[in-house]
């Protein structure tokens, strides 16, 4: 069984999905900073797929998008990277890219070598739906690839039944208008989308994500969702802890579950 | 322009396609934005209203018809008979304000507050700022921070004219990032922004519907050649491609005439090999740029390429995807034009018919040696633009 859809049908709350850049921000970091993230107890792994002009992101996923292609990774690196990662990690692992270098790549091809690394999912922002069902789903159902869709406060009804229909495995929900890193918070604003969305009782769980950073944005957002995720704040920490990477990282994502966690840090930082 | 709809191999179908190029491979973010004006664009347009207005502006403010030149010096010397379509002699010196004109028009009628817009020479910047300062709405205009310090001239204007300026600092900091700045800025800002798009780029509706605002060059030069020879159709007409707006607008009434040759010039920057290039046809391959399929630079690994032209407003590495469709169809015929070919070529019309053109449009001009035409065949060339801008760059030249 596709590993995501086992997560879903075990754990319906509190899930955490966090994202990193492959390859960033040092080339071999990806195996690393997964490894980390498993030892932490994560749910979900979303691994970006650098690219030059990742127009849904904000500077701070830009920036190590672009570093991270300095490095030198590229799509068929990272899949270097990642052969015999499911012998260490058993973690759900989404690939989250934009549509160009896939598709330079061969559609075919990368689902076959997602497939073979263990990878279970995709996040394509500029993929569109009905592409996706007229060109790609047969392929991705193919290799039991999943492909996650974002649906924004923006995003009509009809059109979220449309996308729940075609999903499988979660919804992203992307909490603002906004490119990823949005500093706003959560704002009544958002809470009354995340209820409007929550009350449509989907066939798809759902994730939030964007602007989700620490112990409170995680926990406002699980009492709305069946999980979060963090993309920006989590590129940040590895930007700033390259020396104690692991225990970074570990720290982080106990403090992201457990509000003592985030006492200690305080009072560490008063101390 | 004629609203009437053409059923042509060449013109958008219903998806949004141009043969296998278009579409609109947008995030979700933009897509109730992109949807709006999709599902809106065509009946406004249509409306009577809305065409009395758009036409009176081109006329009284734009300054249109565009005369077409029949630049009789340069035709003795490539021994043949040449005209120019002079959009040089628009309003703010370039045919982007067509374009710029009719999306304000559209934006207004969607109750948008405000403009974002990208820009590479400014040329489209300024067009920008300057409907909006008539129209009294909000402007802000990405812009790359090279660009700005290279096209200085209409940096100056866009701030006269009451625009924001912001540097895209991303990237190779050309119209490219610019174009991914604004896109960003469109993404934070959904409900009461409109992004004017300075080119037939970008996901459907924006290719067909800059293509059909520009399209008054070519219904114009239908009319003034008739007038003037007799026929109302050139053997060639050539147009400089940066997103292609201008060359779509050359082309647009002569997309379904097979005499009518269309005559593409994208710039080879330093030469085609020199890896400073932005020749888009000769070295891209087909896929995904600023949510179109289309043909675009790119790496091994779909990375875009950050291309290179000495003209801001063809550093670009992609087309639009009607011009994709053109290429690959064999209608059109693409030239790669170095600077050196684009900059000799200005001279030559500047001391031959004392107009001085935009450095984009001197792409267009140094086709004519390649072209090799007969002495009985008719020319037109697409002038996008006067050079003011460019004095700079053509001093730096000639100093050299
Ligand atoms: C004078 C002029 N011509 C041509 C272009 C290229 O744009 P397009 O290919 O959309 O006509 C520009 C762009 O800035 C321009 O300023």
């Amino acid at each position: 069984m596709n590993r995501i859809v086992e997560l879903f049908r075990n754990k319906s709350e509190q899930i955490l999905n966090i994202y990193f850049t492959a390859g960033f921000p040092t080339l071999e970091n990806t195996v690393p900073v997964l490894e980390a993230l498993s030892e932490a107890g994560v749910d979900l792994i979303e691994i970006g797929m650098p690219y030059s002009d990742p127009v849904a992101d904000g500077e701070t996923i830009q920036q190590s998008n672009q570093k991270a292609l300095e490095n030198g990774i590229s799509i068929k690196r990272l899949f270097e990277q990642l052969s015999g990662i499911r012998e260490k990690v058993k973690v759900p692992i989404l690939l989250m890219g934009y549509l160009n270098p896939v598709v330079q790549f061969g559609v075919e091809d990368f689902c076959r070598r997602c497939a073979e690394v263990g990878i279970d999912g995709l996040i394509l922002p500029d993929l569109p739906v009905d592409v996706y069902k007229e060109e790609y789903k047969g392929i991705f159902d193919r290799y039991g690839i999943l492909n996650i869709f974002l649906i924004t406060p923006q995003t009509i009804e009809s059109r979220i039944r449309k996308i729940d229909e075609v999903s499988d495995g979660f919804i992203y929900m992307v909490s603002s208008a906004s490119t990823t890193g949005s500093q706003k918070g959560i704002t009544d604003e958002m809470k009354a989308y995340f209820s409007r969305i929550k009350e449509m009782n989907l066939r798809n769980p759902r994730l939030i994500g964007f602007g989700i950073k620490d112990y409170e944005t995680f926990h406002t957002a699980c009492a709305y969702a069946n999980g979060a995720i963090v993309g920006s704040a989590f590129v940040r920490l590895l930007e700033q802890n390259q020396e104690n990477q692991r225990a970074a990282i570990l720290n982080y994502v106990s403090s992201l579950r457990h509000s003592h966690q985030v006492e200690k840090i305080f009072s560490n930082l008063s101390a | 322009m004629e609203t009437t709809e053409l059923k042509s191999a060449f013109q958008v179908d219903e998806r949004g396609y141009y043969g296998t190029f278009g579409g609109a491979f947008i995030p979700e973010m933009l897509y109730p934005n992109v949807e709006e004006l999709r599902r809106n664009y065509l009946d406004i347009i249509a409306d009577p209203a809305f065409q009395r207005e758009f036409r009176d502006l081109l006329t009284d403010y734009v300054g249109r018809p565009t005369p077409l030149f029949h630049a009789r010096r340069l035709s003795d010397t490539y021994q043949t008979t040449i005209y120019l379509k002079r959009e040089d002699l628009c309003h703010t010196g370039a045919h982007k304000v067509n374009n710029t004109i009719g999306q304000i028009l559209v934006a207004k009628r969607l109750g948008k507050q405000r403009i974002v817009a990208e820009t590479g020479a400014g040329q489209h910047g300024v067009a920008t700022a300057t409907v909006c300062a008539l129209m009294g709405l909000e402007c802000i205009v990405y812009m790359g921070k090279i660009d700005m310090e290279r096209q200085k001239p209409n940096v100056d204007r866009m701030h006269m004219l009451g625009a924001k300026v912001v540097p895209a600092t991303s990237g190779s900091q050309t119209l490219k990032d610019a174009t991914n700045e604004a896109m960003r800025h469109w993404i934070n800002n959904p409900v009461d922004t409109h992004y004017i798009i300075g080119s037939v780029v970008g996901p459907h509706p924006y290719p067909d519907m800059v293509a059909r605002f520009q399209s008054v060059i070519s219904e114009e030069v239908k009319k003034q050649l008739l007038e003037k020879t007799g026929r109302s159709t050139p053997d060639y007409i050539i147009a400089c491609v940066g997103g292609g707006s201008n060359a779509a607008g050359a082309f647009y009434h002569y997309l379904d005439e097979p005499t009518v040759r269309l005559v593409a010039a994208e710039a080879a920057g330093q030469g085609l090999t020199s890896g400073h290039s932005a020749a888009t046809t000769a070295l891209g391959k087909p896929g995904i740029l600023h949510g179109s399929r289309t043909i675009l630079m790119q790496t091994e690994d779909g990375q875009v390429v950050e291309p290179y032209s000495i003209s801001a407003g063809l550093d670009y590495p992609g087309i639009g995807p009607l011009h994709a469709h053109l290429y690959s169809s064999g209608r059109g015929r693409f030239f790669s034009i170095t600077d050196q070919e684009a900059v000799e070529a200005a001279f030559e019309l500047s001391r031959l018919e004392g107009i001085i053109p935009a450095l984009e449009s001197s792409h267009a001009l140094a086709c004519l040696p390649k072209l090799k035409a007969a002495s009985d065949e008719v020319i037109v060339i697409c002038l996008s633009g006067r050079g003011d801008k460019d004095l700079a760059a053509y001093t730096a030249y000639l100093d050299k």
